[in-house]
This record gives C-alpha cells, structure tokens and sequence, in this order.
C-alpha cells in the first residue's frame, strides 16, 4: 500500500531540510560565479600563465566527477591540516565545480561583447577592474541568462551529493526518514517531488528575469 | 601527509575490475538511454498530445530531480512494484532512464532542425512517414545533433561514480572502499580523480575528432 500519511507527516521536516539544500545551492553558486568570472577573465587574458591556470581548473573541475570530488575534500582536506565543517568543505567544492562550468558559460558571453565598447571604456579612463566589473560582467549575465539559470537548477540537484559527505539536506534527511521509517518510495518521490518545485521556481524566476533583461548578442 | 602507491599497486586487480565495470555501466547506461531518447522524441513529435504528455512530464522530471534521488527511487523504491533490482541493474537503468530524457531533448531539437520543406517534398513523392524519419530526417539530423549528443554522453560517464552510492562495485566504489580499509585517502581519492580526468580527457578528444570529421562532411554538402 502506498503510504500517504507518512508523506504528510514527514513533509514539514523534509521541506525544512529543503531550505539547507537552498541554502547550499544557491551559495555554492554565487561564489562559483565569482570564481567563474575571474577565470573565464584569466581565460580570455593576455597573461599565458592565467590561461594556463584558467584552462587547468576548468578542465579539472569538470573532468572529475562532483562525488569524487567532494570525497577529495572530506578526506583529504583533514589530511592538510584543513579542519572545517563538512558543510563548509562541500559549499566550496559545490562552488568550485560549479565555477567551472560557469566560467565556460560567461567566456561565450564575454567573447560576444563589441571590442570597441570595451576600447571605448579604456579611452575614458576606466581601470581594467573597473571594465570587468561595470561593463564585462554585466552584459555578459545577460547574454548568457538561460545558462546560468540552467546552471544553478543543475547546481540545486548536485547538492543532493553533499548528502554522501554527512551534510544534511534534503536526500541526507530523506534517508534517514527512510530507513527509519522503512517507506523508501514514498519518501524519495516527496523528496524528488521537493527538488522538482525548487528548480521549476528557479526557472520561472530565470524567466522573468529573461523577459526584463534580454539583450540581443551583439555581432 | 606520507604517499605510499603502494596501496594502489596491491590492489591493481580490484581497481581494474571497478575501471571495466564503470566502463560498461557508461556504455550501457548510453546505449539504452539514447534508444529511449529516440523512441521518446519520435512519440512525442509524431503522436497526439495525450500519447505525448506522460513523456514530457517524464522528460521534465528526470531533468528537474537529482540523479541520486531517482537511484534511491529504482533501488529502494523497486521492490514496491515488485521490482527487486540487483545494484547494478538498477545503476543501469538509471542512468539509462536519466540520460534518455536528455536524450531525447536533443534528439528532439534534431527533428525540428530538419526544414519542413524536404519532409513535404518527401510525402509529396509518397514516401512513408517511417522512411521519411529514417532517410531524410535522421541522416541529416544526426549530423547537427553530434555535438550534443557526444556532449551529454561524455557527462553520463561521470554520473556514473554517483551508482557507487548504492553499492555498485564501480571504480568509485572500489578505490573509496580500499581507502577506508587502509586509511590511505590521499593516495586512493586522488588517484581516483586522476584516473577519471584522464578518461574524460581521452573521451572528449575523442568526441571533438569525431565532430571535426562530420563538420567537414556538412561544409562540403552544404558548399
């Protein structure tokens, strides 16, 4: 028999565990887009060095799995003599798996910006810092909008592997109702069900957003 | 921080069999995902609605839920149905299931980019709706659709390592297992990662030189 009532009693407890996995996704990619952007900046540089670097930690972070990873960061950081929290440990390496993947969205954004806007701002005197954080970064959000809302509904279903490092959020939560409760199905669909509305608000949001801010790429 | 390789060179047999195994998961996993992804794209396009909207709706669901989320459905929710899956078989079919309906996406995407002249030319010369699929769309779709195809193919191999959280004996599973008998994280997790690097390097080399040569197929027809 499927088991509804131990839907509607663990529902409250899962959906606060959900705020967590929010709370971990959107964090891990705010910081990876901060990542992203300066080494999608590093990427594009004159500099053969921050190629270099750019090019190595995209093609690291994204040839790796986000498991292996995060079991990188668990065991090993310890090993350093890095002891944070474990929930620490997996936001960062949530936001670095994710600044990859964003910096390789923004290089298309940013490759798709007029030369002579970027020569017109030097000619009146802005700082480099300056064309990248005013001028740069702000187009290329808004060319690159549907990736980055993609992005982060990708980032809100990796979450659910920081569950495997002990953090707890909502698949570390349904598990444990889980195997207490011996009513795995019910518990996993009302947890999918969960990760689903998160990410269909996230890209309704994207879409308003879209709809506001949408700029032809400029050719 | 000492490093002993010797843990790894021990246990060579085991870490090899975990490498094959997560090897053939890859490819079973992708073989049946995009038999599902093309069997869902063409029920989608050429069908009525009603046949359509259970397929969307599972297309939208595995894109919308977390890859471990759906294994912890197929694996401990099975048995429910009746379903009594081995590790494997259920690793499998979840992969497959999960890369289907992103499969079935760009195989989508594939039909509409084919102008909708050519079919009409096709059905105005009395070709079947089956022949048109396999001798003007697919061909031609194929082409365009390579690149992502490839793209979503190199990405299952990494999902791969998730099958390790219920108990498959992949290589994630293997060197993560030998590790915390040893106690040699170091060694063993880095590794891991080294070994999947490398393979995701070879395969997307690999995919690129592929997509090269049938680039170079579309500029000569389309020159």
């Amino acid at each position: 028999m499927f088991n509804t009532e131990i839907i509607v009693k663990s529902l409250p407890m899962l959906l606060q565990a959900s705020v967590w996995t929010v709370i971990y996704s959107l964090t891990s990619v705010a910081i990876g887009f901060c990542i992203g952007t300066l080494m999608c900046a590093a990427g594009l540089s004159a500099s053969r060095l921050g190629r270099a670097v750019s090019a190595f930690y995209v093609s690291f972070f994204r040839g790796v799995p986000l498991l292996v990873q995060l079991l990188i960061s668990y065991y090993c950081l310890p090993l350093i003599g890095v002891n944070v929290p474990s929930s620490v440990a997996a936001v960062g390496t949530l936001a670095l798996c994710t600044g990859a993947y964003i910096a390789e969205i923004l290089r298309g954004g940013f490759l798709g910006i007029p030369p002579g806007l970027i020569e017109a701002a030097r000619m009146v005197g802005l700082s480099r810092a300056q064309i990248l954080t005013r001028i740069e970064v702000p187009l290329a959000v808004r060319f690159t909008l549907p990736s980055l809302v993609n992005e982060t509904t990708m980032m809100v279903k990796a979450s659910s592997l920081i569950s495997v490092v002990g953090v707890l959020e909502l698949t570390r939560l349904a598990q444990n109702i889980a195997t207490s409760t011996f009513q795995p199905l019910e518990i996993y669909l009302t947890a999918g069900a969960i990760y689903f509305v998160i990410n269909g608000a996230i890209t309704l949001a994207g879409e308003f957003a879209e709809s506001r801010f949408r700029m032809e790429k400029a050719r | 921080m000492t490093f002993n390789p010797a843990i790894l060179t021990d246990n060579w047999r085991e870490i090899f069999d975990g490498m094959v195994l997560t090897i053939l998961i890859w490819i079973a996993g992708t073989a049946i995902g995009l038999v599902i992804g093309l069997a869902v794209a063409v029920i989608q396009l050429f069908t009525n609605r009603w046949v359509a909207a259970p397929l969307t709706l599972y297309v939208a669901v595995m894109r919308g839920t977390p890859f471990l989320i759906q294994l912890f459905v197929i694996y401990y929710g099975g048995p429910f149905f009746g379903l009594d899956l081995t590790p494997l078989v259920a690793g499998v079919a979840g992969l497959a299931l999960y890369g289907g309906a992103y499969f079935s996406e760009i195989f989508r995407a594939g039909f509409l980019s084919v102008p909708p002249g050519q079919i009409e030319a096709a059905r105005m010369m009395g070709i079947g709706r089956l022949d048109i699929v396999r001798h003007v769309q697919l061909p031609q779709m194929l082409v365009i659709i390579l690149p992502a195809l490839a793209n979503m193919t190199v990405l299952l191999s990494k999902e791969t390592a998730v099958l390790s959280v219920i108990t498959v004996n992949e290589l994630t599973s293997v060197v993560q297992s030998i590790g915390s008998t040893t106690f040699a994280f170091a060694e063993t997790l880095l590794f891991l990662a080294l070994v999947y690097w490398a393979f995701l390097e070879i395969v997307t080399a690999a995919a690129r030189r592929l997509e090269k040569r049938v680039g170079r197929f579309m500029l000569r027809t389309q020159g």
